[in-house]
């Protein structure tokens, strides 16, 4: 795509062995980016359905049983499948960018990630075809997991625990790259806030993904073994797996709302054309909420019974990240006052996000109040609060940064009047289904409830409700459609698209040549590109190095077979309780596979490849015409 | 002109208020006219809440307006070049120690709160003959029904717990096969009902439960258990401590009652043969039945938590309870019964009855 090398015309067969093998990050940004917008289909596909299903009372538009795979599937998706990727994707195709960096420091294991993550979400969705998908929630609290007949809770055990493998890899390599593949003079103190933001959050993947992966073993080895580490009749217990859970999943929300949170403080400077305000305290409260993520997830528990003392310290430290979050609130507001806002499509998410995200943010904190939460707990109150977060933060975010990435990622760019059209119609109808939800909880309806019986209150409500999700529906759909007719708009060749550039990655030419920068950039403060532009600089970069040699990574389709190997393996591991003679051997021959492609990468050596001065030159010849990036 | 203006405001107000208004919900189910000290313990706090986070959205939102409004490029031009600033400690300092303190605030009622709902001492306590001076109720949740046992006053019963006026009542809770929560919207917040531990609370009621539109509140499971989670209802019935202290006598009067195989009416020779083994028709005894007590069903609100009370309702859900409630641990267990017999059965049980 964006970073075709010289050889412009490929075939169908060369470009998808270049797909498969690749380990560029700015392709794997855009295979992250499409692989979660599909899954953030299906599971926006899911939550249609329960919406449709609940838009009446006595409902029997789907049947219990059925309405259970779907919230489940529609949770775990949501979260692992499309908001984590998404989030990857961006991060892929601009943080070695923003650091000056010409890939990440592990390519060969970020195509590794990615193949795990895909596979893994392959196998959890095929539970839809082979028997039923999990039923259990995305929590799949033990003991109804145990409880659940049939292979659904093993699709969700073992496709997590692959799809959470290249979670955890990716999160490394992101750590290694932002702190070792800096260009020279980006200090950590100028480093762009996405950057800082992916930094944190990958930190928090390296401690949160363990004990979801420690859960999800001993899960998995009660269903395939009766090891009964959570069958309290022979002595296990439910509670450990929810506290294992939570320690993962609460941090979880933040892997996800950091990257968000980066992502507006990069579109709000641009488009308000002023310097992020605060930028110290903005680092400053990024890393105190991720340390902070770990000290609340009993507030998921309150209920359970763990006893006064627990709740109050719980409560107390849920409260506490509150202030952090403010701090990032009043930030971006400070940074828009005084500045010059033009409203953009990126600009008109991150105008959205802002009171939404507040909305999000206060009823967390009366959740947090303990003694309240007992009320609020499981009803829909939760849903309407964890909605206006995720939505409102998480999904304005992904929204809002492909309008204002795509000329970087796809040397094209969304339609603006469609891009309007599809913010108004989804974000009326994200408050519409979500704002009355706190009602309903208050009204006693408990969540996850698959029907409700007619005359308790909760007739009228639900019906708007379900009206706003058929409007998010569209929203969505319109940004399809958008993406479809971009794909053919004529490419932009530009540099800077907005106009208000700041940081590295507005400082390259599109389409951006796959070793990313000729020369290594060298960063002379915060906010490189608008300090050069600014003192007349019209390449936009200074250099630390001369034209030279470029070492590139090669492709490789290792990692593929490795995550193949895997996902055979998976096929042993589910059916082996049920006594299947072909369950060990598929097992074992899938382990071979990975195993076997892991020993073929350890003994052969694969040590890149140089670009030549005179390839270098040519390259940028044949995207910029005479005289290159310029 | 201007007295339609304000007839035109009064009329929007009124109609804003309607709206809000109905958002109350039911006052048998909703946690926004709470009857007990508990539940209106927690209402007391999502009031004070509300009002800071709502100080706290509209700072924000007038703060965020106004910058927006000031800021905007069609204004102020193309070419506008805004100062870059860098941040301002001041402000920073502002904007961390006003919230922290609000929290604080917050803080204070959330912790006596917390330790308070938690005090369940009283449980244990004792007059001077040895006998508990509090009332306990032990609450077991099974997959879609609920048991509520008296273990002073020996006597149990299903689906329809009933509880005096005016003193604190503490629950046993536990999960008999997988997790639910115990959740009575109007009276009080929830607790869950584990599988491995017994948890404890206390709830207070202080409305009789008889003016209610059905004359009951209702209760219902708040953690996911399966297909039928949806449908886990229970209802609540509040009698004055005298009334509380006959229906204890009468449940302890059903000692030793039970269907004969050997009567005359069908229904009860039929109940004798096929229901019997998990569904006991005496209010006596403890807790740990495969099926819900049905010494009380005449007296009781729904068939099933969920269907209207009437005889056609038990003869559909005897028919086949799979299709009213999914997963349901009933079904098949009592073999082929003819359209005859179910409807006697139907009779019967609904011929089951304390009160008068």
């Amino acid at each position: 795509m964006s970073s075709a090398a010289v050889s412009n015309k490929k075939g169908f067969g060369a470009t998808l062995w270049d797909y498969l093998t690749t380990v560029d990050h700015k392709k794997l940004g855009v295979m992250y980016l499409f692989a979660g917008t599909l899954f953030f289909a299906i599971a926006g596909l899911e939550a249609l359905l329960m919406r449709i299903q609940l838009m009446i009372p006595n409902s029997d538009f789907v049947s219990a049983g059925t309405f259970n795979e779907l919230l489940t599937m529609h949770g775990t998706t949501m979260l692992f499948l499309a908001a984590t990727p998404l989030l990857f994707g961006f991060m892929n195709a601009v943080v070695p960018l923003q650091i000056g960096a010409r890939d990440v420091a592990f390519p060969f294991l970020n195509s590794l990630g990615f193949w795990l993550f895909f596979l893994g979400a392959l196998f959890l969705h095929l539970s839809f075809f082979l028997g039923g998908a999990p039923d259990a929630g995305w929590t799949n609290y033990a003991s109804l997991a145990l409880y659940s007949p049939g292979h659904g809770i093993d699709f969700y055990v073992l496709g997590l625990q692959i799809s959470g493998a290249g979670t955890l890899i990716s999160g490394i390599n992101f750590i290694v790259t932002i702190i070792t593949m800096r260009a020279p003079g980006m200090t950590f103190m100028r480093m762009p806030l996405f950057t800082w933001t992916s930094l944190i959050s990958s930190a928090l993947i390296l401690f949160a993904f363990p004990p979801l992966t420690v859960g999800l073993f001993l899960m998995l080895v009660d269903r395939m073994f009766e090891a009964n580490f959570f069958d309290h009749t022979m002595g296990g217990n439910t509670v450990i797996w929810e506290h294992l859970f939570w320690i993962f999943g609460h941090p979880e929300v933040y892997i996800l709302v950091l990257p968000a949170f980066g992502l507006f403080s990069e579109i709000i400077p641009v488009f308000a054309r002023k310097r992020l305000f605060g930028y110290s305290s903005m680092v400053f409260a990024t890393i105190l909420i991720g340390f902070l993520g770990f000290m609340v997830w009993a507030h998921h528990m309150f209920t359970t019974g763990l006893g006064a003392t627990a709740n109050a310290i719980f409560a107390v430290a849920t409260m506490a990240i509150a202030v952090p979050t403010g701090m990032k609130v009043f930030n971006w507001i400070m940074t828009i006052w005084g500045g010059s806002v033009k409203v953009t499509v990126p600009m008109l998410y991150a105008l959205g996000f802002i009171p939404s995200f507040v909305a999000g943010g206060v009823t967390g904190v009366m959740q947090a109040a303990a003694p309240l939460d007992y009320q609020l707990h499981d009803s829909y109150f939760i849903v309407a609060h964890f909605h206006y977060v995720i939505v409102g933060g998480i999904v304005t975010a992904i929204f809002g940064s492909m309008h204002f990435y795509w000329p970087i990622m796809f040397n094209r760019a969304l339609s603006e009047k469609l891009g309007v059209l599809t913010f108004w119609i989804f974000f009326t109808g994200f408050h519409l289904t979500f704002f009355l939800q706190h009602f309903l909880g208050l009204m006693g309806m408990p969540r996850r409830v698959f029907t409700y019986q007619a005359n308790q209150g909760w007739d009228l409500f639900n019906f708007i409700s379900s009206i706003g999700a058929i409007m998010m529906a569209i929203g969505v759909i319109l940004l399809v459609i958008n993406i479809i007719i971009t794909a053919k708009s004529k490419p932009l060749n530009c540099r800077d698209y907005w106009g208000d550039g700041r940081s590295l990655e507005w400082a390259i030419q599109t389409p951006v040549p796959f070793y990313n920068f000729k020369q290594t950039p060298l960063v002379r403060g915060y906010d490189p590109y608008w300090l050069e532009k600014h003192d007349g600089n019209e390449e936009g970069m200074v250099y630390a190095e001369p034209l030279g040699d470029i070492h590139m990574p090669n492709n490789s389709i290792l990692p593929l077979i490795m995550s193949i190997g895997t996902f055979i393996a998976a096929f042993g591991a589910l059916y082996h309780p049920d006594g299947k003679a072909w369950a060990i051997p598929v097992l074992i021959l899938g382990l071979a596979i990975t195993v076997g492609a892991m020993i073929v990468r350890s003994v052969k050596d694969d040590l890149g490849f140089h670009v030549h001065v005179e390839e270098v030159i040519a390259t940028e010849e044949h995207l910029y015409g005479k005289g290159g990036n310029k | 002109m201007m007295k339609g203006l304000k007839k035109w405001r009064l009329f929007s107000l009124l109609a804003v208020m309607t709206v809000f208004l109905s958002a109350c919900g039911e006052d048998y189910l909703t946690t926004l006219k709470p009857t007990g000290a508990v539940g209106k313990e927690q209402f007391n706090l999502l009031l004070f809440s509300i009002t800071i986070m709502a100080l706290v959205v509209i700072v924000v939102s007038v703060l965020y307006l106004y910058a927006f409004m000031k800021a905007r490029r069609s204004k102020l031009g193309e070419d506008y070049m805004p100062k870059q600033v860098e941040g301002s400690h001041t402000l920073e300092v502002i904007w961390t120690v006003i919230p922290i303190i609000l929290l604080l605030i917050l803080a204070v009622p959330t912790l006596i709160s917390t330790y308070k709902f938690a005090d369940v001492k009283a449980m244990d306590e004792v007059n001077e003959e040895g006998n508990k001076t509090a009332l306990t109720v032990n609450v077991t949740a099974k997959l879609y029904w609920w048991e509520f046992e008296y273990p002073e006053q020996g006597i149990v019963t299903a689906q329809e717990l009933v509880v005096p006026t005016g003193e604190k009542v503490y629950f046993n809770l536990k999960a008999a096969d997988v997790k639910h929560s115990f959740w009575i919207p109007a009276v009080g917040g929830k607790m869950d009902t584990n599988v491995e531990n017994v948890n404890k609370f206390y709830l207070q009621f202080d409305e009789e439960s008889e003016g209610l539109e059905q004359g009951v509140f209702y209760g219902k499971c708040a953690e996911l258990c399966g297909p039928s989670h949806a449908l886990m209802d229970f209802k609540v019935k509040v009698l004055d401590r005298d009334g509380f202290d006959n229906w204890v006598a009468a449940m302890q009067a059903t000692e030793g009652q039970t269907a004969s195989a050997e009567s005359a009416d069908l229904g009860e020779q039929t109940f004798a043969n096929s229901c019997l083994m998990c569904h006991a028709v005496s209010g006596v005894g403890a807790s740990g039945a495969m099926g819900p007590n049905l010494t009380t069903f005449g007296d009781r609100n729904r068939v099933a938590g969920v269907l209207e009370h009437t005889e056609e309702s038990i003869e559909k859900w005897v028919s086949d309870p799979e299709s009213i409630k999914p997963g349901n641990l009933m079904t098949g267990k009592y073999g082929e019964l003819s359209d005859e017999e179910i409807s006697a059965v139907a009779d019967y049980i609904m011929g089951l009855s304390i009160e008068e």
